[in-house]
């Protein structure tokens, strides 16, 4: 791909930007509580805007088009359920979990359930597991994005973002984190509708270059001109009407040089390093599973039960899924109490439903302008080459590059969200506990993935990302709701529950992953496994639970208080977090706290 | 809460002349004030509540399962109408395949009710859920209180 120097600029200027950001405020981040919590007192519409930013991850920023894309309307739950999460949030976790001042999940399990050691070492074993399902695809997304604007290998993008989340978690701590989310939201937001508005007039005025037809046609999309496809991972393509193309590389496992003709029938395969060339008007061949011609693509449900089943599953995943990811619920502690924990999530809901109308359009506008994506498989690129296909020339180049910012800033986001919470969960949980064992703890829960992203075959974002929800939403969100709301139960109960729900979801991946490698198919419900087992981690907690009775922890009544008073009330009691700071920082900190009262 | 005098001083100032020494306080006339430093009434009727609270008697027990049960019925309610208004949407779509092919203003109804309509519900829905929560808390600081 040819540079596009436009896009050097914006990259160096958000990662200024947020250098900047993170090292202007983490002057006044002293102590490990400083440092974890920004004290407690962000205010909530920064606070919103934080967490917005850190949840509008690569799978929102470029995922949501990818899929859109290749989907269809069948995409648009994507959308729908990142935002829904947010609501569950509110109505069952939010205020509640804010005012049992636990700080991560593992802490909730022991404040909550009296929870010994190794169950809480088993929480933040899930922590970790669910961190890094999740960066993994957004550091691989990093790849992609900086292949596709900049002449640079796939390993390129990850590094760089792996190595500025880094520095900035292990320069700046929570606070610092606070300032550079929220300008990275209303980065965002602008990275996606300043393009939005542009190309979407582009399109309305009908200067853009040729498209491949109609989106309400019959027929699949086809090329505006001729063109020339680079495999450069093996894809397994469908075509909807016999289809003749140039191909020099291996198609089917025999050398091919020269005229080939794929018939419907037959799926087709492509080695890497394959070059296709297909002349203007040729129907665009897609990978296969996904949707080939443009009616079903404009409507959806029109891969029957199964697909409905699928969608079910997944807005169930995405449904509960948000409340159990780690770097959400540690914003949610900055809060100063319950009440602000719910206004934030309101402000949350508005922040995400403003963002989240832009990525269809842009989505739906490059079915038109960069079919050719559909031929690579790889979708997640089509918000980042839409501007050059719509707009050539300069104007093109410079929306692609304020894209590209927007990208960069989403990666940085998600990722130092996770780095941040997952090394702090490290920390207390694995190693002492000081603030140098948390800036290792950063270090790890950066490389390990970043080795992983490199290792591991890349995957649709928004697919790898539906994993992580999945397995929140079987582990974490059954410990959240029924220690919120029920007192009976015990930890014996959601340790049993949360290896039930989680060990299925795993094994569902597992079989995913398979899957992709020997080209196989799985059926719908272990691609998107929640809606079993979310029912069956539930299940099992609670029976488990009640087996149990016994070791329902003493003081439930008095945590039960804590949760649901009312603030102004003042039952609500901190946690300390266990083992974290040396004693002379904690000692400080307590002094601290004592003056101000 | 100062309850002195307060005519006389914003007499003067009305007036454009500082109120003079026998105006504010005259030796001939001392005047019974009331002096309320703080409103002491709500302390002394919301500790009996609140002990029960922090205690957990049966009484305050039951406060406190009721403020829960509130707030849990509150949520699910408010849940089950959201999934209920945007699950019955991909059946809809699958048993009157018709009804997504609808334009409006030429885009695709499907198109609108997916991409554009459940942001606004689900704000929405979060506003309504706020408020009434708050309102649950209210009346619960209310009761304690008084």
């Amino acid at each position: 791909m040819e540079l596009n120097a436009w896009a050097l600029v914006a990259v160096g200027l958000v990662g200024a930007a947020t250098f900047y950001l993170g090292q202007h405020s983490s002057r006044m981040a002293n102590s490990t509580h400083d440092f974890l919590l920004a004290r407690r007192a962000v205010r909530s519409q920064r606070n919103a805007a934080a967490i917005s930013g850190e949840y509008l991850s690569a799978a929102s920023f470029l995922g949501i088009a990818g899929v859109v894309l290749k989907d269809g309307a069948d995409a648009l739950w994507y959308p729908i359920g990142f935002a829904a999460g947010f609501l569950a949030l509110m109505l069952f976790v939010a205020a509640p979990l804010r005012r049992s001042g636990a700080y991560t999940l593992p802490d909730f399990m022991e404040g909550r359930l009296a929870a010994s050691r190794p169950i809480r070492g088993f929480a933040s074993f899930v922590v970790v597991l669910i961190g890094v399902l999740y960066l993994v695809p957004q550091l691989q997304g990093a790849g992609l994005a900086f292949a596709t604007v900049l002449p640079a290998p796939v390993w390129v993008g990850a590094t760089v973002v792996a190595l500025v989340v880094m520095v900035n978690v292990v320069a700046g701590g929570m606070r610092s984190i606070t300032v550079v989310q929220a300008f990275q939201y209303w980065l965002k937001l602008f990275a996606i509708s300043l393009p939005a508005f542009v190309l979407g007039a582009v399109f309305v005025g009908g200067a853009a270059g040729p498209h491949s037809g109609g989106l309400d046609a019959q027929a699949p999309p086809v090329f505006p001109e001729r063109t020339t496809v680079e495999i450069e991972t093996p894809v397994v393509l469908q075509v909807d009407e016999a289809t003749l193309l140039h191909a020099d590389g291996v198609v089917n496992g025999a050398p091919a040089e020269g005229e080939v003709f794929w018939s419907a029938e037959v799926s087709h395969e492509v080695d890497a390093g394959t070059t296709l060339r297909f002349d203007a008007g040729a129907p665009v061949p897609s990978v296969e599973g996904s949707v080939p011609d443009n009616a079903s693509w404009l409507v959806p449900g029109s891969d029957g039960a199964g697909g409905l089943v699928g969608t079910y599953s997944l807005m169930l995943a995405l449904f509960l899924g948000t409340m159990g990811l780690p770097h959400i619920l540690v914003r949610f502690y900055t809060n100063p109490d319950g009440k602000a924990a719910r206004r934030t999530t309101v402000h949350v809901l508005l922040l995400l439903g403003l963002f989240y109308l832009f990525p269809t359009m842009l989505g739906a506008l490059s079915r038109m302008y960069v079919p050719e994506l559909l031929v690579t498989g790889e979708t997640d690129a089509a918000v980042l080459l839409l501007p050059s296909a719509m707009l050539p020339g300069v104007a093109g180049q410079v929306l692609a590059a304020v894209i590209f910012a927007g990208a960069f800033a989403a990666f940085l986001a998600a990722c130092s969200g996770l780095v941040f919470s997952v090394a702090g969960v490290v920390a207390t949980d694995l190693l002492p506990g000081r603030v140098r064992d948390f800036r290792v703890a950063s270090v790890l829960t950066a490389v390990i993935p970043l080795a992983l992203a490199v290792a591991l075959r890349p995957t649709d974002l928004t697919l790898s990302i539906g994993m992580a929800f999945a397995l929140a939403a079987s582990t974490f969100c059954p410990l959240l709701v029924l220690g919120i709301w029920w007192r009976g139960l015990t930890a014996r109960g959601a340790l049993l529950g949360m290896l039930a729900g989680g060990g299925l979801v795993l094994a569902a991946f597992g079989l995913t992953l398979a899957a992709g490698y020997t080209g196989g198919s799985v059926p719908v419900l272990v691609q998107q496994p929640a809606l079993v087992s979310v029912p069956v981690a539930f299940l099992v907690m609670i029976i488990a639970s009640k087996a149990t009775q016994r070791a329902v922890p003493p003081g439930v009544g008095a945590l039960m208080l804590g949760m649901h008073a009312p603030d102004p009330l003042g039952f609500v009691q901190d946690r300390e977090i266990p083992r974290f700071g040396r004693a002379e920082e904690r000692l400080r900190f307590s002094k601290r706290r004592h003056d101000e009262r | 809460m100062w309850r002195a005098k307060p005519a006389s001083l914003t007499d003067g100032a009305q007036s454009g002349k500082l109120p003079s020494a026998e105006q504010i306080d005259s030796p001939t006339k001392p005047k019974r004030q009331r002096v309320v430093l703080a409103d002491s009434r709500q302390q002394k009727t919301g500790i009996r509540p609140r002990v029960e609270l922090a205690q957990q008697t049966s009484w305050g027990e039951m406060l406190i399962k009721d403020l829960i049960g509130a707030q849990l019925k509150l949520g699910l309610a408010i849940g089950l109408v959201v999934l209920v208004l945007l699950g019955s949407l991909p059946v809809a779509f699958v048993v009157a395949p018709g009804f997504a092919e609808v334009t409006v203003a030429g885009i695709p109804l499907a198109w609108l009710l997916l991409g554009v309509v459940p942001f606004p519900l689900l704000f929405g829905a979060g506003l309504l859920y706020n408020r009434i929560a708050e309102r649950h808390e209210r009346a619960f600081v209310d009761m304690i209180e008084n």
